[in-house]
């Protein structure tokens, strides 16, 4: 259990007034010009070492990708650009930051933008967060009121300014290349890669994207040290994170946490359990939509964080725990993600265009009983098909819930689908007759 | 050099590469559908999918670059395994109605299925359908075909410059749509036919007219303006079904306009297929003899001074020649020209008419100034190229007058004769960028050629560059004039011109009625008040020749026959017959052949062999003739205007076609229904 003083979002439930002085008083906005005297290089480094690993997902070492921006400015400027199109179903920790924290990010911003070369950030808000962005922005002003960005920014002579960009409402736009052309005013997208963003991004100028929790965390970290936050959680997975627990438990909520604690134990003390008591679990997505799911034996005894989740087949992802009880249907609900994949896909890339429509028909068809035995192997060779051929990471993001499933609960979709091909049980029906024609 | 090993094979290829191209040169063929070399790379259909050491994905070659010590692979069981996953979610919603559609047999998606497809369906759920789109009257859709490569988007949108296709929607749901569902206003839209790997995209006018494996194709050159793209021509018995380009990457790389490719049903329409005479005012149907006769009886009662004679746009080399020879020998006038319009011409060099930087030329230079052309209209293909160059080197262009849209930006200058002498006058902003540029190109239009001061300016140019010469490397050659017509160059080095003053004395002198007989050689853009004259028109198309014709006698047109042409950078390519003449109608050379044995009981010629023979002869012998006339020496202020084309209508074989006249209707509609009003 996490102690109160490491705690690095105090007012993750807005207990406290999330305006500036009260964030001042909180603790944000101090040392930072010290923390700037200290050089670009020792921050990058001071992030290594508190190992900290991006919270959009997938997990990459900030630190290191900071160090890929080029070290000098050539004749194209840099910019930061925040993910805050935060889309995945089940995750809402990016929205308490927006709300309640927003100078923790502000000010983390201003960091990062001060470690890799860049006078300009681009906040990327999804279009739903309108109120969310409202209250940044707000935020922003106030900063700005205190001269803590903008022209000298908190006295640290780097000139520094934050827009807001909102999204129109794309699932995709949070990748980050989609939203790099989002933000340019084209069609959300997905770039090929290489070129990466830290070399040709936005506008084909080095770019760095980071997580709204990722760089909210980074002005505390430097204040405390990077050995601080490395002592936290498990070796490579360090620090403390949101969890944002959901689904069929008696108290939802987002809850600050060391990585590496028990998912039971984040179930049970922070969000008042499963419904219907722990025995009525069926299984619990750890991570955000995209990751596989658990059943509940592994439930019992895996830990949250990147490592042993991946051991274990499934992700931290977003750390958006999803937590389904028996009284839920699991076909039904992974046919449902999988309609939301479906319906989010961009388009651009073959497999995941045509694969994600067709796993979702499949399931759906699976959860009503209408689908061969067969059809499971099938369903399971499809979502091989479409993992790692597509542009970006959606084709994993659509095919592993349905790997998940089969993976963990491919008895149960057996027993239900029984469907049989009319032509194998009436031989004299010709093998080529369609076979939606025929009376079954 | 970057050395990578492809397959087992090490292999060294330049940088810049993509893997795709890399393993191309290591012998492994890749399937792609998006990939397209003269586009922009989309990476979408993931077709090209090949294993790289150090990855854990398969990659997409297309979009790789080739670096250093890259170990690929392209024939693992992974890597097919990978490409028959792609296949069969293309084909999942292909509506597979390859027996009725018209890419079939030509078909990338066929093709590459052979390879990689399943013997049989494992989707089971409903097709996708995706309504159709207007897309003019040259594309006919069949959008639930389309598999979403996009080439057609990076077409428009790169080559054509006109940003019209796009995709809407997303996921299964998108969709590629012009948007407001209208015409493509481009010249060359329907190369994205072409593109198209699969039948979404195809041919309107050659809808359900045949299979690709029917066809005899025929390799030859186009004729509907100077650029000479190359084109292949299909034909089903004698009828031409379809116009495709051919690769040249020096003239036309992949593409054809609209007209080259669509005017050819104009060869079925409006076709002379017997020999006319008019009498009475009524044109009556005659045979051969009675023709023949006819012109002999007209000839022998006038004398020579009186006969003149003007070739067409679309006429070939072989026929310019033959009907030189005639004029010289058999009629004694000299009174034979080739413009139609009264333009200037300085024949005493070679260069005084070619576009000498080369159409390859463009792509190199970095500053452009057009003066009285359209390039847009007047030479599709080379417009193309100066696009191209714009877009690859930021190339400035300057023109004298508004050219209207040309597909980029330019700056328009003050259309006076004054203002363009002030850059030759080392005068004005235009000669600091001139002085500065490392390649400049100067084009000089038709209608610049038709001023007064044309020989004074061209001459003020001449002698500009050969001061500046020593900015440029050795070869580059800064002065280009654009021909508009496909026979125009070929003219000029047979010396089919007629002039005193550089102008065209023939049509002068036929706007006064000072001619009894003038003979139009496939001559339809002429116009002059006929008062007694006795015109003999020659040629394929009952068109403006043939109406003020009293006598016509019926000849191939350009397909019908094989002939040559020089195009406008002085590039001689042979033109090939591709299918027959109608009716009685007989090859130019030869009904000369035949008058001249009723006039002086000779033939010119014994056959073609020995007219191009001949022919060439005379280039070799005459190319450093000299060529006297007295220009008008003098500045004169004036005002370049572009002329206005009708584009779609600008040939006799242009406006005999029904798609051209569609095609000219939608470009006037667009216009209308236009915000610009």
């Amino acid at each position: 259990m996490l102690k109160d003083e490491d705690r690095i979002f105090k007012n993750l439930y807005n207990d406290r007034s999330s305006d500036i002085n009260s964030a001042i008083l909180r603790g944000d906005w101090t040392k930072t010009k010290e923390i700037f005297s200290k050089g670009k290089e020792w921050i990058i480094n001071e992030i290594k070492t508190s190992e900290l690993r991006g919270r959009g997902g997938a997990g990459f070492p900030t630190g290191l990708k900071w160090s890929f921006a080029p070290k000098e400015v050539g004749s194209r400027p840099h910019y930061l650009v925040i993910n805050a199109d935060e889309s995945e179903p089940g995750t809402c920790k990016d929205r308490d930051i927006l709300r309640f924290e927003p100078q923790k990010l502000i000010e983390g911003c201003l960091i990062a933008s001060y470690a890799v070369n860049a006078h300009v950030c681009y906040v990327y808000i999804r279009g739903e967060y309108f109120n969310e962005g409202q209250r940044l922005q707000k935020a922003i002003d106030e900063a700005y009121e205190k001269n803590l960005i903008g022209k000298n920014a908190a006295g640290t002579g780097w000139d520094f300014d934050i827009h807001i960009h909102y999204g129109a409402g794309a699932y995709i736009c949070g990748e980050e290349t989609a939203l790099l052309e989002s933000l340019e005013g084209k069609k959300g997208q997905p770039r090929l890669k290489p070129p990466f963003p830290a070399l040709v991004g936005l506008y084909g100028c080095p770019t760095i994207i980071n997580n709204v929790e990722t760089i909210a965390v980074v002005p505390t970290i430097l204040r405390k040290g990077g050995k601080w936050f490395a002592s936290l959680g498990k070796p490579k997975n360090t620090g403390t994170k949101i969890f944002c627990i959901s689904g069929n438990v008696n108290k939802p909520c987002n809850v600050e946490e060391e990585m590496g604690v028990p998912l039971k134990e984040l179930i049970e003390k922070h969000a008042g359990g499963v419904i219907g008591g722990w025995d009525n679990l069926k299984a619990v997505i750890p991570g955000g939509s995209s990751m596989p799911l658990l059943p509940k034996d592994i439930c019992e005894t895996v830990t949250m964080d990147f490592d042993s989740l991946i051991n274990n087949k499934s992700g931290l992802g977003t750390a958006g725990v999803v937590v389904i009880n028996k009284d839920q249907d699991i076909i039904k609900c992974m046919a449902r993600i999988a309609r939301f994949y479906k319906h989010e896909s961009c388009g651009q890339c073959t497999p995941c265009r045509e694969g994600s429509g067709w796993m979702w028909r499949m399931l759906e068809r699976m959860a009503k009983g209408e689908a061969s035995k067969e059809e499971v192997e099938m369903l399971m060779d499809v979502t091989k098909q479409i993992e790692g051929h597509t542009i970006c990471a959606f084709g994993e993001g659509s095919s592993w819930p349905v790997q998940g499933l089969i993976r963990h609960f491919k008895k149960e979709i057996m027993e239900r689908n029984n469907f049989k091909p009319i032509i194998n049980k009436d031989r004299k029906i010709p093998y080529l007759v369609d076979q939606h024609l025929l009376d079954k | 050099m970057i050395k990578l090993r492809v397959n087992d094979l090490d292999i060294e290829v330049e940088e810049g590469l993509t893997v795709l191209q890399a393993c191309e040169k290591a012998g492994a063929e890749i399937p792609r559908f998006c990939y397209h070399e003269k586009l922009s790379i989309a990476g979408n259909c993931r077709m090209c999918l090949v294993e790289m050491e150090k990855s854990a994905k398969p990659i997409a070659s297309c979009a790789m670059p080739a670096a250093d010590g890259m170990v690929i692979k392209t024939n693992t069981e992974k890597v097919e395994k990978a490409r028959k996953g792609v296949m069969e979610f293309l084909l999942a919603n292909h509506p597979l109605d390859c027996p009725v559609c018209d890419q079939g047999g030509e078909c990338d998606l066929q093709d590459q299925s052979m390879f990689y497809g399943i013997d049989k369906s494992r989707f089971k759920e409903n097709k996708r359908y995706v309504p159709e789109k207007y897309m003019g009257p040259l594309i006919k859709t069949q959008m639930t075909r389309c598999i979403h490569c996009t080439r057609c988007i990076r077409f428009a949108t790169e080559v054509a410059g006109v940003p019209e296709l796009g995709a809407i929607g997303r996921g299964e749901d998108m969709q590629i749509t012009t948007y407001l569902e209208k015409s493509m206003k481009s010249e060359l839209s329907a190369n994205v036919i072409d593109l198209c790997p699969v039948g979404a995209l195809t041919s309107k006018p050659y809808v359900f007219e045949a299979r690709p494996w029917e066809l005899k194709k025929t390799e030859t050159i186009d004729v509907m303006d100077a650029v000479g793209s190359n084109i292949r021509v299909d034909t089903y018995g004698w009828e031409v079904k379809r116009v495709l380009p051919r690769i040249n990457e020096d003239i036309n790389e992949e593409w054809i306009s609209n007209k080259t490719r669509y005017a050819c049903d104009g060869l079925k329409n409006q076709r002379l297929d017997t020999p006319y005479f008019k009498e009475n005012n009524k044109l009556k149907e005659v045979s051969w003899s009675r023709a023949y006769e006819i012109l002999k009886d007209k000839i022998k009662n006038t004398v020579s001074e009186k006969i003149a004679g003007i070739t067409g746009d679309l006429t070939n080399m072989e026929t310019m020649y033959s009907v030189k020879e005639f004029f010289d020998k058999i009629l004694k006038s000299k009174y034979l020209d080739s413009r139609s319009e009264d333009i200037f011409l300085n024949l005493s060099d070679r260069e005084n008419y070619l576009f000498n930087s080369s159409i390859n030329g463009i792509e190199e230079s970095d500053l452009i100034i057009l003066i009285g052309t359209n390039p847009r209209f007047e030479a599709t293909m080379l417009n193309a190229r100066i696009r191209k160059s714009y877009l690859n080197n930021k190339t400035k262009i300057y023109s004298f007058g508004n050219a209207g849209d040309l597909t980029y930006d330019y700056e328009i200058i003050d259309n006076t004769t004054t203002e363009l002498n002030n850059i030759f006058e080392k005068k004005g902003d235009l000669y600091q960028v001139l002085k500065n540029s490392k390649s400049p190109l100067i084009i000089f239009g038709e209608s610049f050629m038709k001023l007064k001061s044309a020989y004074y300016i061209f001459e003020k140019c001449k002698s500009f560059f050969k001061e500046h010469e020593n900015n440029y490397t050795n070869d580059w050659k800064p002065i280009n004039i654009l021909s508009k017509n496909a026979s125009s160059v070929g003219s000029y080095d047979l010396r089919i011109i007629y002039t005193e003053d550089g102008y065209s004395t023939v049509l002068k002198k036929i706007n006064n009625n000072e001619f009894d007989i003038i003979f139009l050689f496939g001559q339809d853009n002429i116009n002059f008040k006929k008062n007694n004259e006795f015109v003999v028109y020659i040629g394929s198309h009952g068109d403006n020749g043939a109406d003020m014709a009293d006598l016509i006698l019926p000849s191939p047109a350009y397909t019908e026959q094989d002939g040559h042409f020089v195009n406008l950078e002085g590039k001689i390519q042979k033109a090939y017959k591709a299918s027959y003449p109608t009716g009685s109608s007989k090859e130019e050379w030869e009904i000369i052949n035949n008058i001249s044995e009723i006039l002086v009981n000779k033939t010119l010629f014994k056959d073609k062999d020995y007219l191009l023979d001949s022919m060439k002869n005379y280039l070799k012998l005459n190319a450093s003739a000299k060529y006297n006339f007295h220009p008008n020496l003098n500045l004169v202020k004036e005002n370049i205007f572009i002329d206005d084309i009708d584009y779609y209508y600008s040939n006799v074989v242009a406006r005999a076609s029904k798609t051209m006249r569609e095609c000219r209707d939608a470009m006037i509609e667009t216009k209308k229904t236009g915000t610009e009003g």
